[in-house]
């Protein structure tokens, strides 16, 4: 056994000739938090889809908990992993608590009377134990968006999957997203993060990975990347957002 | 694969494509005409007069409800006896066909002028476009958009509509049909199968062209427009 | 008009719209059957039956039903196959009303945003799971109108069945104009059963989809 929870060796994809991933390395420990920064379109996202099956890569290993996922069941392999989209992820015909319990209860046959406790609980933790019964067009996207982590969280993943989880919310509502990872973090989850939140990536991670072009440009603590960039390209990068941030202001 | 030969024989085939000719040509005529009415109908549908709105809500409902058979029959009997007035099944047909698809067709022309977003008169109005350009550079060309697919897709229904019309003793493709079988009733016993496996085709081969371009105009537009 | 004369024949018309009702009813059931099943053919992407039901779905939706009636009624049975006239009704019904149920179906179910699928596969569900829970609960709620429409479409189809012998109402309508010449009766006796038939299912559907919209799900922002 090697120890990682998850482990990705020369992660190649292409999508129409499209080189997006072009040989990607990474391996996590238990309880490791890695941040994947980068432009748009460099293939954060299909990392993340590659990881638990979402889109099959051309070549290269995935190994969750020193398994290769290849040769496993694709259900099987998602059942211990969690992933959260950007938006539009929650049941619209169920409510907070249908949303929850659907996965726990018919896929890992749990017990419903057991689920729906658990549920209570991790709902008041994200401060919505009065949205039991809430339907998700009642809901803030920000409530929604902390619905879904919860909803991931249930099925008590190896490992959780955050694409872009704030980007489609108005900004007063990614803080208390935000919040709810950080809590995750400090519980000492698993967890694979893109994300364009720099600030909050610098918080959150234990390593961050800025990719471009396919491939993993520069890795490092989150105080040296962000602060002491290596390469030009990722500090051309970094600066976008301060240029962008005084633009805006 | 006996009596397959009745379909080929002595002026047969002529005769159905003559027929499939009287098909065509009623559906024809009557699509012009409804496209031609509609187009107007459908901007009366659009118009905030609760008069103007109620008829023609009335208008397509009753299309929408009635069969198209029934229509037939009020016109080719009803108006007949109401006005002493003989008319032809084609005649009837091609009033029916009319009254029926100008109604269906002004409900997607409205359906194409509602389906614009307030924001692109609004955003047209902003660049300083007059009424008038407003319509004709920025909501006709979207709104055709919409509207053309679903105009040709009418057409197929139509056609396939027609079919109703030899039961007011109009003769056509499928009339010829049961005229060639009735004709050829002992030579060629087994004829129906063959025949109106035949007029089926006919229909098909008439429509399926037309459903497809209607389709390939659908998807081709929607990816235009991202 | 000539009431008297109306009356006396309203039984023949009531009959006749209870033929109409029950053959119209079969085939939209029966359609429903068939179109799901190519609907799923279609969706799980099976191979073989996923093209035949291409191959059907365009048959049937680009000829009209009294030809479709014709060959099952007057063809078939010069090759050995012979159907009663009901069953060439329902069956015909069927033929052309599963090919436009299927495509109800089938854009309900594309219609549920690709998140959603893959929400579903990512806690874990099967594909028959999250077909079951998450993706034809919200589908078949955004075809439910055009199932409706297929409704109405259907039972308005079936006034050909007086072309294959069957005394449906406009069968009667028919007899009545050729044997007493009471045109101006039969016809409006036949219009307004129809209606009776017709409006009801019509508006019946016209209010479950305002009520689905109104329950608002979708995508919702």
């Amino acid at each position: 056994m090697s120890g990682y929870v998850l482990e990705i060796k020369n992660l190649k994809k292409s999508f129409d000739g499209n080189g997006v991933l072009d040989g990607i390395d990474l391996a996590m420990g238990d309880g490791e938090v890695v941040v994947v920064v980068g432009p748009s379109g460099c293939g954060k996202s299909t990392l993340l889809r590659c990881v638990n099956g979402l889109e099959t890569p051309d070549s290269g290993e995935i190994l969750l908990d020193g398994a290769p996922i290849s040769g496993m069941d694709m259900v099987q392999v998602r059942r211990q992993i969690g992933m959260v989209f950007q938006s539009y992820d929650l049941f619209p015909h169920m409510d907070v608590l249908g949303n929850l319990s659907l996965g726990p209860v018919k896929a890992l046959k749990r017990s419903n009377d057991e689920v729906k406790a658990e549920a209570v609980q991790a709902l008041a933790r994200v401060g919505l134990a009065d949205k039991l019964h809430a339907l998700p067009r009642q809901l803030s996207g920000g409530q929604k968006q902390r619905v879904a982590l919860v909803r991931a969280m249930l099925m008590h993943p190896r490992l959780l999957l955050l694409d872009e989880i704030t980007a489609a919310l108005d900004p007063e509502m990614v803080r208390e997203v935000l919040n709810v990872v950080l809590d995750l973090a400090r519980d000492g989850r698993t967890m694979l993060i893109v994300t364009h939140e720099m600030r909050f990536a610098e918080a959150v991670a234990d390593r961050v990975l800025f990719l471009e072009g396919g491939k993993v440009v520069e890795e490092g603590r989150p105080a040296d990347f962000f602060h002491h960039p290596q390469t030009p390209r990722a500090r051309a990068f970094l600066d976008t957002f301060e240029f962008d941030t005084v633009k805006k202001a | 694969m006996r009596d397959l030969a009745v379909l080929f024989k002595g002026n047969n085939p002529a005769r159905l494509l003559g027929g499939l000719g009287v098909t065509l040509k009623l559906s024809l005529i009557s699509v012009v005409l409804s496209i031609a009415l509609g187009l107007v109908v459908g901007v009366l549908m659009t118009l905030k007069n609760p008069v103007v709105r109620a008829v023609t809500r009335l208008w397509l409902e009753t299309v929408r409800i009635v069969p198209q058979l029934v229509l037939l029959f009020l016109v080719y009997f009803g108006m007949a006896k109401a006005f002493n007035l003989q008319m032809s099944g084609e005649t009837a047909a091609v009033i029916v066909f009319t009254f029926w698809g100008a109604g269906e067709m002004g409900d997607l022309v409205r359906g194409a002028i509602t389906s614009i977003p307030v924001h692109q008169r609004e955003s047209g109005a902003a660049l300083g476009l007059t009424q008038g350009q407003v319509w004709a550079h920025v909501l006709l060309p979207q709104a055709a958009r919409r509207l053309v697919p679903q105009a040709i897709n009418l057409t197929t229904r139509m056609i396939k509509t027609t079919s109703l019309v030899m039961l007011i003793g109009v003769v056509e493709v499928l009339k010829v049909g049961s005229q060639i079988i009735d004709a050829a009733r002992y030579d060629a016993p087994q004829g129906a199968v063959w025949v109106y496996g035949a007029v089926f085709l006919l229909y098909f081969f008439a429509c399926w062209p037309i459903s497809l371009l209607a389709k390939h105009l659908e998807k081709q537009w929607a990816c235009q427009e991202g | 008009m000539d009431t008297s004369f109306m009356v006396k024949f309203l039984p023949m018309y009531v009959k006749a719209a209870g033929l109409t009702l029950r053959l119209g009813l079969a085939g939209i059931a029966l359609s429903l059957v068939v179109g799901a099943l190519c609907c799923m053919a279609r969706h799980f992407r099976v191979p073989v039956l996923d093209r035949v039901a291409g191959v059907y779905i365009e048959l049937a939706r680009n000829t009209p039903l009294l030809v479709q009636l014709f060959f099952l009624y007057f063809g078939l049975p010069k090759v050995g196959i012979k159907l009663d006239a009901e069953t060439c009704a329902v069956a015909g019904l069927t033929f052309l009303g599963g090919a436009y149920m299927a495509e109800s179906l089938r854009s309900g179910l594309e219609s549920v945003d690709r998140v959603q699928q893959e929400s579903g596969m990512c806690i874990g569900l099967t594909p028959l799971q999250n077909l079951r829970y998450v993706i034809l609960p919200q589908g078949l709620a955004t075809a439910i109108p055009s199932i409706g429409a297929n409704a109405v479409f259907l039972i308005k189809e079936t006034s050909v069945f007086s072309a294959v012998a069957l005394a449906d109402l406009m069968y009667v309508a028919k007899d009545l104009i050729g044997m007493y010449y009471k045109t101006d009766e039969a016809l409006l006796m036949l219009t307004l059963s129809y209606l009776t038939l017709l409006l009801p299912i019509s508006i019946a559907f016209t209010l479950l989809e305002r009520r689905l919209r109104h329950a608002g799900f979708g995508s919702a922002v």
